[in-house]
């Protein structure tokens, strides 16, 4: 007969945690721990001396007094008796602005020149090439110099544009091209403007109430409706008739050369730092996306398109309904890390003297109050949490379109 | 009837080919293929031909009519006579400024010359794998090389700082066969002892012996400064990068918390804001009363930003490694530091080649901004001293365009290169 006995239950020593790799992970950890604080403690030690022999102290109290400079684009109300934090405010909704802009006109060029550069044609196709090849090699630094060098140095002042006899005449009777910027007519809205804006927005939702019509009537009957003009004609037609009905109620406030003799009234100005910032960011950062667009393209195997021409498709449908909604699931996510790197460049803005956040809060917010630590951390804070919330984003957009697999 | 019927009307050998119709052969067919396909095609066609031919009447003229040798823009625009034209003499004048910054003494230009020569000799091994395993020797010993001949100096400060190295490798060679870690942990060890020793010894040799003459890092600039800050950050961010990465996806958590921190802070803010910790913030970080170089703070702030920047593209080859090949190196017995360097890493990180290679890239053109904390780089030098000199004032497109040049060729060539090398590691068959 034999006797079943535990085996001898194995006694924790010390020196397992060295040599045992169950315990061992646990004193590395603690070793890893250990050398955070300390370096921490080094360096909050070092703060805290230098501080004090510099007679200064951490405190936010600089963002409830007067900021006292100008801010040359006002998007909300701000005059140089405002508070530092007011500029902040003001500083990053213009970097919120520029980034917008740039990211909507980068998608535009970006997708132009990715699916060009697929195209049939030979010279399109080398030239697409070479503007991707020659965008993302040359610092958007430089391009956003070079802009704004042709903004500032290669436009005339608005000097030009003044007088019964101008040397120039306004572009399109509209527009005028100076060296502090493009001066544009800005519409004005009466109060019946406002009923012709409605219709308008009423009409957008008419549009898209036509076309789930017009899906569900093909998914039910198999009967075609057409898409395009009439999408267009519901658009565009009762906005028009709504405008006229109404007596005109918008007008254009447009800049006039007779108003003033030394510069050009009315209308609204787009600095040109803000043009240069915003199109070299979407040149730039286009040439990116497009490389983005193309590859997206090409994953989609050729099969698919092959499958949706056996289908009896036609080009544009099999662009829309194959291949779009598969090589959008490529595209999209490195398009929104695209999105974060021009919110993150826009800070380049401090090159050319626009008022972004890094211009005021981190600019000359830090340089009037000389709160250096204060400002920078802020800084960083505001481009976290955007940059945060564009990955929790992305992610929530991943886990949507994660292929269901069986 | 029967005469018609006749069977010697069947030919008895085939027609001789006819060449295809003119428009499908040649340079016509190849014409219609490619730019007149249809109507949308001819479209393009046509309005790219404007394009390039707009381009080309506008810039021809005015590169090929450029001024090379006048010492201002006012005796430039006088040659040009209102013609148009571009004023390279700019870049002629101004050639050891665009390169050099405007601070090196102008005596000493020949000592970053031959470190950027040396440079492409010490990179060669490490990019080509058939020359000499040898050369790879020089290519250890460029970084002390290179340093003594930019900073000058006495030669015993990068002698003993090789010399620390030295130690830390044969302690490390002796004890790896017990232990990776001891091994590691005692070299880093004996590796800062011989530093701390060698900065006694250089102080007291540093009076009696030659050296080149010293230069200070605020003395740099132009467009080596960029090379000093590419070449030195994307070398450094590489292991730590590596390290970030294997932190990121080890089990333990704290370690794992660190790294996931640090890479998404990092991450997260531009690297301007980084660059202005360099500038105003991390002297109050610092002991009192040490004054670290600014080129060094950057330095370190911008190795931070790469190295998050290439953790993530390692983190991405790790994950993309099959789990077959952990298990692998596990049932081989192997422990975690021999698995890591023999099995994984290797192929993990020639799957990141090319994101690694984008990392560089993007680093290398952001070493521009540190034009932005007045440091006097490429950028710098055309913005500050140039354009604000009374000689140069309102030179444009020869300076940007010169300035895009050089970095466009050295970007593209590492992008090309790392096409290649793609190919060249290709081990699946396709």
């Amino acid at each position: 007969m034999t006797t079943i006995t535990d085996p001898p239950k194995e006694q924790f020593r010390l020196s397992m945690l060295l040599n045992d790799t169950r315990y061992r992970s646990l004193t590395f950890q603690f070793i890893a721990l250990l050398l955070l604080i300390a370096a921490f403690a080094y360096l909050g030690s070092n703060l805290i001396t230098n501080l004090r022999a510099a007679g200064l102290n951490i405190s936010y109290g600089f963002l409830g007094e007067p900021a006292g400079y100008d801010i040359n684009q006002r998007p909300i109300e701000y005059t140089s008796q405002s508070t530092h934090l007011r500029a902040s405010i003001v500083g990053i909704i213009n970097t919120l602005i520029v980034a917008f802009l740039a990211c909507v006109t980068a998608t535009i060029f970006g997708v132009i020149a990715g699916v060009l550069r697929l195209s049939k044609n030979w010279i399109v196709r080398k030239l697409m090439a070479i503007y991707v090849e020659a965008f993302r090699n040359v610092p958007v630094l430089i391009w956003i110099l070079i802009i704004f060098f042709i903004m500032t140095a290669a436009l005339p002042s608005a000097r030009v544009y003044l007088g019964e006899d101008p040397e120039r005449d306004l572009f399109l009777g509209l527009f005028a091209f100076t060296n502090r910027g493009i001066v544009m007519p800005l519409p004005v809205f009466q109060p019946l403007g406002w009923a012709v804006l409605g219709v308008f927005i009423a009409s957008v939702f008419g549009v898209i109430a036509y076309r789930r019509y017009a899906t569900k009537l093909l998914y039910d009957t198999g009967k075609l409706l057409p898409m395009g003009w009439p999408s267009l004609a519901i658009l565009i037609l009762p906005t028009i008739i709504a405008f006229y009905l109404l007596g005109q109620p918008i007008t254009l406030d447009r800049p006039d050369p007779l108003a003033n003799r030394f510069n050009l009234q009315g209308g609204v100005t787009i600095l040109g730092s803000l043009i240069a910032l915003w199109f070299a960011l979407a040149i730039y950062t286009g040439a990116f996306i497009a490389e983005n667009v193309r590859a997206g393209i090409q994953a989609i195997s050729k099969g698919q398109t092959e499958a949706a021409a056996s289908l009896g498709m036609r080009p544009g449908r099999i662009m829309n309904l194959v291949i779009l909604p598969q090589a959008l699931r490529v595209i999209i996510p490195p398009l929104i890390s695209n999105y974060l790197n021009i919110t993150k460049n826009s800070s380049l803005a401090i090159a050319v003297g626009y008022m972004d956040v890094t211009g005021t809060l981190g600019g000359i917010t830090l340089n009037q109050t000389g709160r250096a630590i204060e400002t920078v951390l802020l800084l960083m804070l505001f481009y976290l949490l955007i940059s945060l919330g564009i990955s929790a984003v992305m992610n929530v957009y991943n886990k949507s379109i994660r292929l269901k697999e069986r | 009837m029967e005469e018609h019927l006749s069977v010697s009307f069947v030919r008895t050998e085939p027609l001789p080919q006819l060449p295809p119709p003119a428009t499908e052969q040649g340079i016509v067919k190849w014409l219609r293929e490619n730019l007149f396909s249809g109507w949308l095609n001819t479209l393009l066609t046509v309005l790219s031909l404007i394009f390039i031919y707009k381009l080309a009447s506008d810039t021809l003229p005015w590169l090929l009519n450029g001024i090379w040798n006048t010492d201002s823009l006012a005796e430039c625009r006088e040659i040009l006579d209102g013609t148009t034209g571009a004023c390279f003499s700019v870049l002629t004048d101004r050639w050891n400024q665009l390169l050099f910054g405007f601070k090196y003494p102008s005596e000493q230009y020949w000592r970053p010359t031959l470190a950027f020569v040396l440079l492409i000799v010490a990179a060669a091994p490490v990019l080509f794998f058939d020359l000499p395993r040898k050369m790879l020797i020089f290519t250890g010993l460029y970084p002390f090389i290179a340093f003594y001949l930019i900073w000058g100096g006495t030669i015993w400060t990068p002698i003993f700082a090789l010399l620390g190295f030295v130690v830390g490798y044969v302690v490390y060679s002796r004890l790896v066969r017990n232990s990776f870690a001891t091994a590691f942990f005692s070299g880093i060890a004996a590796a800062l002892v011989s530093w701390w020793l060698g900065g006694f010894l250089t102080d007291l040799l540093a009076s009696e012996t030659p050296a080149l003459e010293a230069v200070q890092s605020r003395d740099m600039g132009g467009f080596m400064l960029n090379m000093i800050l590419g070449t030195v950050c994307v070398s450094l961010s590489l292991p730590i990068g590596i390290v970030l990465a294997l932190g990121r996806q080890s089990d333990m958590p704290i370690i794992k918390w660190i790294c996931v921190v640090f890479i998404e802070f990092i991450r997260g803010v531009p690297l301007i804001t980084l660059l202005f910790v360099a500038n105003v913030v991390l002297a109050y970080f610092l002991p009192p009363g040490t004054s670290f170089d600014l080129i060094l703070r950057v330095i370190i702030m911008i190795t931070m930003f790469a190295s998050a920047y290439i953790a993530e593209v390692i983190r991405g080859g790790l994950a993309a490694l099959p789990k077959g090949q952990y298990e692998a190196a596990d049932s081989l017995g192997l422990d975690y530091a021999q698995a890591m360097r023999l099995i994984i890493l290797p192929q993990a990180l020639k799957i990141s080649i090319p994101g690694i290679v984008n990392v560089s890239v993007g680093l290398f053109k952001d070493t521009t901004l540190v034009s932005v904390i007045s440091m006097f780089d490429l950028v710098g030098m055309i913005r500050g001293p140039i354009l604000a000199s009374t000689d140069w004032n309102g030179v444009y497109w020869e300076l940007f365009l010169f300035a895009s040049l050089l970095f466009f060729v050295v970007c593209y060539s590492i992008s090309q290169y790392s096409q290649w090398l793609e190919r060249r590691l290709q081990t699946d068959h396709r």
